[in-house]
């Protein structure tokens, strides 16, 4: 049953890639890092999705570019939830920050930097949250090992 | 590390008169009597962190009370406990902040991990959580389980007061 | 003084695992004192480093994630089945609904229709959940303001509900009763006539904590306007769940996008005035009565035809097939092999589905690339996102307001620091 705000979306936000697909019921935009602050915004005042839920990434190691920074918001007066992809290099990978439109931003981003090593421009305060002061590396990517400790205290036996 | 608490060794001694017999019965007394006392007061420092703690809550509410057991008392200051119960996982984040708890504890102090992730790191094995606490303290009863029953916390709280009681508590140790 | 000189200890080489945002007081008479993370009020994973001037919070710096556990992960290196385990610690107290999301997430993903007698005891032990969580977020927030007693009550009949809980899955706390394309094992005999006891005694339970509690002065003293959040604050902060509902906005995932059989189900959403401690409080006192209607009107259509059946879908990519046949059959046992070994095979794709947990929406983002592996499963924690709003409510208090209002957010640390 496609909602009707899912439609008005498919028309009025069409990023570069193409229009937005709705993927078991959730709509997803493709998007490029430019695209992503912009059409975040326009979704929060013009569309009224004024829930930001969750930040996330996914490291496709092996494909260029690296990691795919995904969004997720969720409007209370639709109902309904719309998630943005972005796709950002390993050697820089930096998205905006979503600090200047939503408050949540600040913790969920500094975990996704905690642990996929993705920046994000306008947030200020990327402390480790999940981590400790003088982790190295960012669990999450699959080239970290999982039973790679570093040990704040050294083991007595 | 020395042993914090000692255990009663039988002292072998030949041909000597009835003066270090009756020396002897009186340690042993005293011992006996300090650790009914201690084993029957005991002030544990609930160290609580994840899912064993709900378990945690159950023994020490109504249905299965530990204060039957005088352990009921949580002190939330480790100058005044002298069980460190270790409830959880303790993550490698959280590992200083344990060390520093239990070195402010004051003798005699024991450890008691609670759980399996407490004991050994669960099934968390993996670069974020301690794969069990003895490898920063020194633990005197492990309690398995994911979260153990509250049959299981009482019958190790059990042990750990005959591990209390048949230890030698000296008045003057070596410290001073 | 001729003492001899005592042997310094070395100063311990061990370094702070975190970095305040402040170090220095703003002002010269206050003071910065951290909070925890070993400390009954932030239970023991939270850690709150405060300035204080005097007894009234100036500024706080919350810091969370000592009890980061590596879930994700540890879920990309367990097929789609073993990793159900994990997905019950996150929010501990509640931990069917973690697997209910879970599984549901990658039902969806595989297409998978679970059947009516699933859908409804999912949803009546979803409620069932609830009741737990609320129940432990009360006593636990009741017994650090000093009411020891409703503590005391509160935990004797979330004990009754644990034992019958363990009659059904095995287990007390977590259960790991949630299968993909079902659940573990069918209702046993008497399980709905204990309930319905069990329910009863609740009802009986609650009466002598709302008599102790309600209007008792001291309590209302120390919950009214404490800890006070703004709808425009709490949406920006992406506060769902109870935080949001006692703030006055009555937004409800079971209501608004429904899921399992809420959609056939009768109930009513409590909201709150002004968002403030004493709201949160009694929203989750009127949504464990609204639970509790639930869980009746759903044992008597369980009881009916509407709910006969099979517990699991007829489906060899998840369910496993019945160990007679496993011992008798080839293909039996060929698919019981495959399914332990490999993993249920999902197809490639993401999803992202969210229940309403007790804390607010819990989702479960999960992206596959076929095969029975996980590529990522990614845990949208309620209680994670809260942490990044509490300054809010806590500057401007007082000291001890820290306890109560670090109380009514029910933080889970299992839920927020995965």
């Amino acid at each position: 049953m496609p909602a009707p705000i899912f439609d008005t979306l498919q028309q009025e936000l069409v990023p570069t890639s193409g229009p937005a697909v709705v993927s078991h019921g959730v709509l997803v935009f493709v998007l490029t890092p430019a695209e992503l602050l912009p059409t975040a915004r326009r979704l929060r005042d013009a569309f009224g999705f004024d829930v930001f839920l969750d930040v996330t990434a996914v490291d496709w190691l092996g494909q260029v570019p690296r990691f795919e920074v995904v969004h997720h918001f969720y409007s209370t007066r639709h109902t309904l939830r719309v998630r943005l992809k972005t796709r950002v290099a390993e050697a820089d990978p930096g998205v905006d920050s979503l600090l200047p439109l939503y408050g949540s931003a600040a913790f969920m981003e500094r975990e996704c930097h905690d642990m996929y090593g993705i920046r994000f421009h306008g947030n200020a305060d990327l402390r480790p949250i999940l981590l400790y002061e003088g982790f190295v590396g960012h669990p999450l990517r699959k080239d970290y090992s999982k039973t790679h400790e570093q040990p704040l205290v050294p083991y007595r036996n | 590390m020395y042993a914090r608490t000692i255990p009663i060794v039988p002292a072998v001694r030949s041909g000597q008169g009835s003066k270090d017999a009756s020396f002897e019965y009186l340690t042993t007394r005293k011992d006996e009597l300090i650790g009914w006392a201690r084993k029957f007061s005991i002030f544990p420092y609930p160290f609580v962190t994840a899912c064993c703690a709900m378990e945690f809550m159950a023994v020490s509410a109504s249905p299965y009370d530990t204060d039957r057991f005088g352990a009921a008392l949580p002190r939330f200051s480790p100058r005044q406990a002298d069980l460190l119960m270790v409830v959880g996982t303790v993550t490698h984040k959280q590992a200083p902040v344990l060390l520093r708890v239990y070195e402010q504890m004051c003798e005699p102090k024991w450890v008691m991990a609670f759980g399996v992730c407490a004991t050994s790191g669960g099934f968390y094995q993996n670069y974020a959580a301690l794969p069990g606490i003895d490898r920063v303290i020194p633990v005197d009863i492990y309690i398995p389980g994911c979260p153990p029953r509250p049959e299981m916390v009482i019958d190790g709280i059990m042990q750990l007061q005959d591990r209390i009681a048949r230890s030698s508590h000296p008045i003057l140790t070596k410290d001073f | 003084m001729n003492r001899p000189a005592m042997d310094t200890p070395p100063v311990s080489p061990i370094r702070n695992p975190v970095r305040s945002i402040f170090e220095t007081t703003q002002r010269d008479d206050s003071v910065i004192v951290s909070i925890g993370p070993s400390h009954p009020a932030t239970h023991g994973t939270v850690q709150i480093i405060a300035e204080l001037d005097g007894e009234r919070v100036l500024r706080t710096d919350v810091h969370c994630g000592y009890l980061h556990r590596g879930f994700e992960k540890e879920c990309e290196d367990h097929t789609w089945h073993n990793l159900i385990p994990y997905v019950d610690r996150l929010n501990y107290v509640s931990a069917l609904i973690n697997d209910f999301a879970y599984c549901g997430a990658v039902e969806t993903l595989m297409d998978v229709q679970i059947t009516p007698r699933c859908r409804y005891l999912r949803t009546l032990l979803s409620e069932y959940s609830r009741l737990v969580d609320h129940l432990t977020c009360l006593a636990a927030g009741l017994m650090e303001l000093g009411a020891m007693t409703a503590f005391l009550y509160l935990v004797m009949v979330r004990d009754f509900m644990y034992e019958h809980l363990a009659a059904l899955t095995g287990a007390r706390v977590t259960y790991t009763y949630g299968r993909i394309g079902g659940l573990a094992r069918d209702l046993p005999e008497g399980w709905l006539v204990r309930m319905e006891e069990i329910l009863k005694q609740y009802e009986e339970f609650i009466a002598r904590v709302h008599a102790l509690v309600d209007r008792n002065r001291i309590f209302i003293d120390r919950m009214r306007n404490v800890g006070v959040i703004s709808t425009a604050n709490a949406l920006s902060y992406g506060y769902t769940g109870v935080i949001l509902r006692s703030t006055g906005v009555p937004r409800d995932l079971r209501r608004d996008t429904p899921y399992l059989a809420y959609a056939e189900l009768d109930f009513d959403i409590p909201v709150g005035i002004m968002g403030d401690n004493y709201d949160r409080y009694f929203v989750r006192m009127r949504e464990m009565d609204e639970s509790v209607y639930m869980m009746r009107q759903l044992s008597e259509i369980l009881q009916s035809p509407a709910a006969a059946g099979p517990i699991n879908v007829d489906d060899r990519r998840c369910t496993f097939p019945d160990k007679p046949l496993v011992y008798t059959e080839i293909e039996s046992l060929i698919n019981h092999f495959k399914l332990v070994m490999d993993g249920p095979v999902v197809p490639a794709g993401e999803v992202y589905l969210a229940h309403e947990a007790p804390n607010g929406e819990l989702g479960f983002y999960l992206v596959s690339t076929g095969g029975g592996v996980p590529y990522k499963v990614h845990c949208r924690a309620p209680s994670f996102v809260h942490m990044g709003g509490v300054h809010l409510m806590l500057n401007g208090g007082q000291l001890a307001d820290i306890v109560p209002t670090f109380g009514s957010i029910n933080m889970i640390g299992g839920e927020c620091d995965r």
